[in-house]
């Protein structure tokens, strides 16, 4: 396996042009170059699927133990096939160590878990140093080894897909799809497991077994993804893609393949860009990628998103102070004269339509006064309720009638009005009296 | 008039109690149950009828949700035995349907109501097989008849905490089981869930259905059950409601607790006897 990129068509940093970007990315830049870009796109697939689950499982740290706990075990598989004269460096010897390594840290974790007090993340932390320490070791171990060249394994801590050559991408791609295909497959009670894990054990699901298969395809995307993304970062090509996707949909089917997709879309595009920079670390441009694709998602879905919910925040605040002033008006005066509310709430009232400045002074629209209306009857059915069903205290009743009046929807408000009909109260169709006497003066326009 | 287990006078032995009919859907026989080293049920023993609604009443910190945990498997139990018609639980799964309390699971999992309620067909399903539209029909039969058909595309977040406990009731409805165990389904609901859910109630027991229903409000104890089965981590009584439910039962049960809901549960146990 040669640690030189000469197959994939030895650009250096500086010699990218346009031209050869565009044949990377189209898959023309040579053989070699295109199935290693294909495997690191399937891989990256595979790890957006199988993390969605490992997210929705809450155990995204544990990918993290499970990376790391890999590097013992990938020295200590060199070391082994060294001691016994065969080649170490080769993949075939490699993951069968990396695997085994990841599972040790699995249980290592589990049992830690199980005998102890400790919560999973102490114990994640726990096992995550003491692991990675051990492999620091061991590597330094090989450095020290006569026929000791451990060159190509620093490959796995930071991942280069340089180091890949066709047959390695082959494989990888393949086992890739393999764990695509599983998830399809099990799908149904991967998602039973994750969203109800007493209902499925009830109905006679293996919950355990279940979670072992999840866990086992962790480890099989962790162990494939280290040569391409490196241990340190192969968590992210876990979580980020799955975190990103669930901000755009409300559906396990939509946010499956969705992930596959953010997690393919950065792998291709790190892989490319390693290509076209041979030294750069491919794991880290693909984590790049993948985290700019998040902080978009973050920033711009459409109900999830940060921006979404900034706007609907403040849109409930205009309403909350529009319907304050509002109800203001109307019980001072039962009628159309508002007191002077601010500035910026005068021009929210007009943009509604709900005030007119006219001498000077704020005055409700018809429209603001049949809204007005609505309020304060909505408003003081509630306080009734309140006062009538929940024994509590009438002092407080304005306060929670604040809060509950602007989710009050006018299914609610009918069936109150049933409700203190029935028991003999006024009948609101205009606003009834609020049982506690408003004081004009500390009722300021600018709520 | 009942083959209910009488109140407990003298010790259960270990041994299987003869009183216990292999035709009753539930039998507990001297079931213990501890954590850590603190037992928290002792020596429980009670047959539900076939076709009745069974509260399981008790304050807080009684072992009622433990009691079905147990009688599901979900906690191991230290000693006794758990009948299903005369079978294990294994034996008989299918025929057993759960609603667990709301607060187990998380509610911002990406799926939908309609999604929820197919849960409870996985079991017809079987393995690695697509949930087909008989099954989704059926499921959204179950949603209609909690009516949160209108609700079945909903994420579940977006519900209120009244209309995702309807959707725990649908999945256990798709499933379509005989013998019913609920925890606390009436606990935090408005009162359209409530309605639906005693409608729910109702119409299982017209069907013959058994429901096991741990309950904490006292007032309605007598409206909606038939048998009730007041516990503080032993057995205080079991049996229909008019002839246990009485307000020396409920004082051996809270003990000094009771002191709010005393006359409370008084009026209501009068109510029930007709008084």
């Amino acid at each position: 396996m040669p640690a030189t990129p000469s197959t994939i068509a030895g650009f250096t940093a500086q010699g990218a042009t346009l031209d050869e970007l565009w044949r990377t990315l189209t898959l023309q830049a040579g053989y070699n170059a295109a199935i290693v870009v294909l495997g690191a796109t399937l891989l990256g697939i595979a790890g957006g699927v199988v993390g969605s689950f490992i997210v929705l499982r809450k155990r995204a740290l544990l990918g993290d133990a499970l990376s790391h706990a890999a590097l013992p075990g990938i020295a200590g598989a060199f070391i082994a096939a060294t001691l016994l004269g065969a080649q170490g460096r080769s993949l075939a010897v490699l993951l069968p160590g990396a695997a085994a390594g990841c599972v040790a840290g699995v249980l290592a974790v589990q049992a830690i878990v199980r005998w102890t007090r400790l919560r999973d993340d102490a114990a994640i932390a726990a096992v995550l140093g003491v692991f990675f320490g051990a492999g620091i070791v061991l590597l330094s171990v090989i450095q020290s080894m006569p026929t000791g060249d451990q060159g190509g394994l620093a490959s796995f801590i930071y991942g280069q897909t340089a180091a890949m050559n066709a047959r390695d991408a082959t494989l990888i791609g393949a086992v890739a799809l393999g764990s695509i295909a599983s998830v399809a497959m099990l799908f149904k009670e991967f998602r039973l497991a994750c969203f109800d894990r007493e209902f499925a054990a009830v109905q006679g699901w293996p919950v355990g077994a279940i979670d072992l298969a999840m866990t086992a395809l962790l480890v099989v995307v962790t162990v494939i993804g280290l040569q391409a993304v490196g241990l340190l970062l192969i968590v992210a090509l876990l979580i980020i893609p799955s975190a990103a996707a669930r901000f755009w949909t409300e559906r396990l089917r939509v946010m499956l393949p969705l992930s596959g997709a953010i997690g393919g879309l950065s792998a291709y595009l790190g892989a490319c860009a390693s290509a076209l920079l041979p030294h750069a670390p491919t794991g880290a441009l693909i984590v790049l990628v993948a985290g700019a694709i998040f902080a978009i998602s973050m920033t711009l879905a459409p109900s999830r998103g940060v921006l979404a919910s900034i706007v609907r925040l403040l849109r409930l605040r205009v309403r909350i102070a529009v319907d304050h002033a509002l109800r203001a008006a109307v019980e001072r005066a039962d009628g159309a004269r508002a007191a002077q509310p601010g500035r910026a709430l005068t021009l929210v009232l007009r943009m509604g339509g709900h005030a007119r400045v006219s001498d000077g002074r704020v005055e409700l629209t018809p429209r603001g006064a049949e809204r007005a209306r609505r309020v304060v009857r909505a408003h003081r059915l509630w306080e009734r309720y309140l006062i009538e069903y929940a024994d509590a205290a009438p002092s407080h009743v304005d306060l929670s009638a604040d809060a509950v009046e602007h989710s009050l929807s006018p299914a609610l408000v009918a069936d109150l009005e049933d409700a203190l009909r029935k028991r003999g109260l006024p009948a609101a169709n205009g606003p009834t009296n609020s049982p506690h006497p408003l004081d004009s003066g500390q009722q300021g326009g600018a709520a | 008039m009942s083959p209910l287990h009488p109140p407990r006078s003298t010790a259960g032995s270990l041994a299987s109690l003869p009183e216990h009919s292999a035709d009753s859907p539930l039998a507990v026989h001297a079931m213990t149950v501890a954590y850590q080293r603190r037992p928290v049920l002792w020596d429980v023993d009670f047959d539900a009828r076939p076709g009745s609604l069974v509260a399981i009443v008790g304050p807080n910190g009684a072992g009622k949700s433990t009691l079905i945990r147990a009688c599901l498997g979900l906690v191991p139990l230290a000693a006794g035995r758990v009948e299903f018609w005369g079978r294990s639980y294994r034996q008989q799964r299918r025929r057993i349907g759960y609603v667990p309390q709301r607060e187990t699971v998380d509610w911002d999992f990406p799926v939908s109501a309609l999604d929820v309620a197919c849960m409870g067909r996985y079991g017809m399903i079987g393995w690695c097989r697509p949930v087909t539209r008989t099954h989704r029909d059926a499921a959204l039969a179950a949603l209609d008849r909690v009516a949160m058909a209108d609700y079945a595309n909903r994420q579940i977040s977006q519900l209120s905490g009244g209309q995702q406990q309807r959707v725990f009731l649908a999945r256990a409805l798709a499933q379509d089981a005989e013998l019913y165990f609920m925890d606390e389904p009436f606990a935090g609901v408005d009162a359209a869930t409530e309605r639906a859910i005693v409608e729910v109630l109702r119409e299982l027991r017209s069907r013959g259905r058994t429901v096991v229903c741990v309950h904490h409000d006292l007032q309605t104890v007598a409206e909606y059950f038939d048998d009730v089965l007041l516990l503080n981590m032993r057995v205080v009584a079991c049996g229909p409601v008019d002839a246990v439910f009485t307000a020396e039962n409920l004082r051996r049960t809270y003990g000094g607790r009771l002191t709010l809901l005393d006359e409370a549960g008084e009026a209501v146990a009068r109510a029930a006897r007709g008084e």
